[in-house]
């Protein structure tokens, strides 16, 4: 990569939060990536979606609850994020059950959006 | 015998095949299975069906931590860190399904 140039960078949420260490590993990676000014979205598809849900509270497990990072994430430029439809409805959630402003889209369109990606990074 | 699942039924068969096989006894969901044992889920109807000859427990703390605790199917039993250790000494045997 050149000095300077901005790629479009993906990260593509597919697992639950706490049963394994993806979700965090991946957020770590996305606010790395944010800091050398690319240009990043947020997929949450199949039990990805979880890790956007309201009210965690993850003391009784005593494991870090990061689901606040996800609201913070508009502070780093960090603003495109999407939520695949189906994944969500299959999981009796609604937009309303999630921690932060996303964009609800079909999985037809989640395809064309992840066409028009530089780099693509499955989490 | 007590059925131990810690899969999220979406993303592993496991509960899937532990209900194929199980005619009888308790079936304790932890860590991610218990998505399975909410609302919504499209384990719900699957996970109705057993709960007719088997019983069925989540446990709290993984419900909690989810934020999944309060859609838990009726029906379904909640338990602490406690009644999982009671749950293993009242079975005469169990399974951790992995």
């Amino acid at each position: 990569m050149s000095e300077g140039a901005i790629k479009k960078f993906m990260f593509v949420n597919r697992k639950a939060p706490y049963g394994t260490v993806y979700a965090l590993e991946a957020l770590e990676t996305v606010l790395i990536t944010a800091a050398f000014d690319q240009d990043v979205s947020l997929v949450f598809m199949d039990d990805g979606v979880f890790q956007l849900k309201k009210g965690q509270q993850t003391k009784g497990i005593e494991t870090k609850n990061f689901s606040p990072t996800y609201r913070a994430l508009d502070g780093y430029d960090i603003e495109k994020l999407y939520v695949e439809q189906e994944s969500m409805e299959a999981r009796g959630l609604t937009e309303d059950d999630l921690l932060v402003d996303v964009t609800v889209m079909s999985r037809a369109d989640m395809g064309k959006l992840m066409e028009e990606m530089d780099v693509v990074l499955s989490c | 015998m007590l059925h131990i699942i810690n899969k999220s039924p979406q993303e592993r068969n496991s509960l899937d095949s532990c209900l194929r096989v199980t005619q009888s006894g308790a079936v304790l969901l932890i860590e991610d299975a218990v998505y399975a044992a909410t609302r919504g889920n499209a384990a719900e109807a699957k996970l109705r069906e057993a709960m007719g000859s088997l019983k069925v427990y989540a446990l709290g703390p993984d419900l909690d931590a989810r934020g999944m605790s309060d859609r838990l199917i009726d029906g379904v039993t909640a338990v602490d860190y406690a009644g999982f250790v009671d749950l293993v000494a009242e079975h005469p045997n169990c399974q951790s399904w992995l």
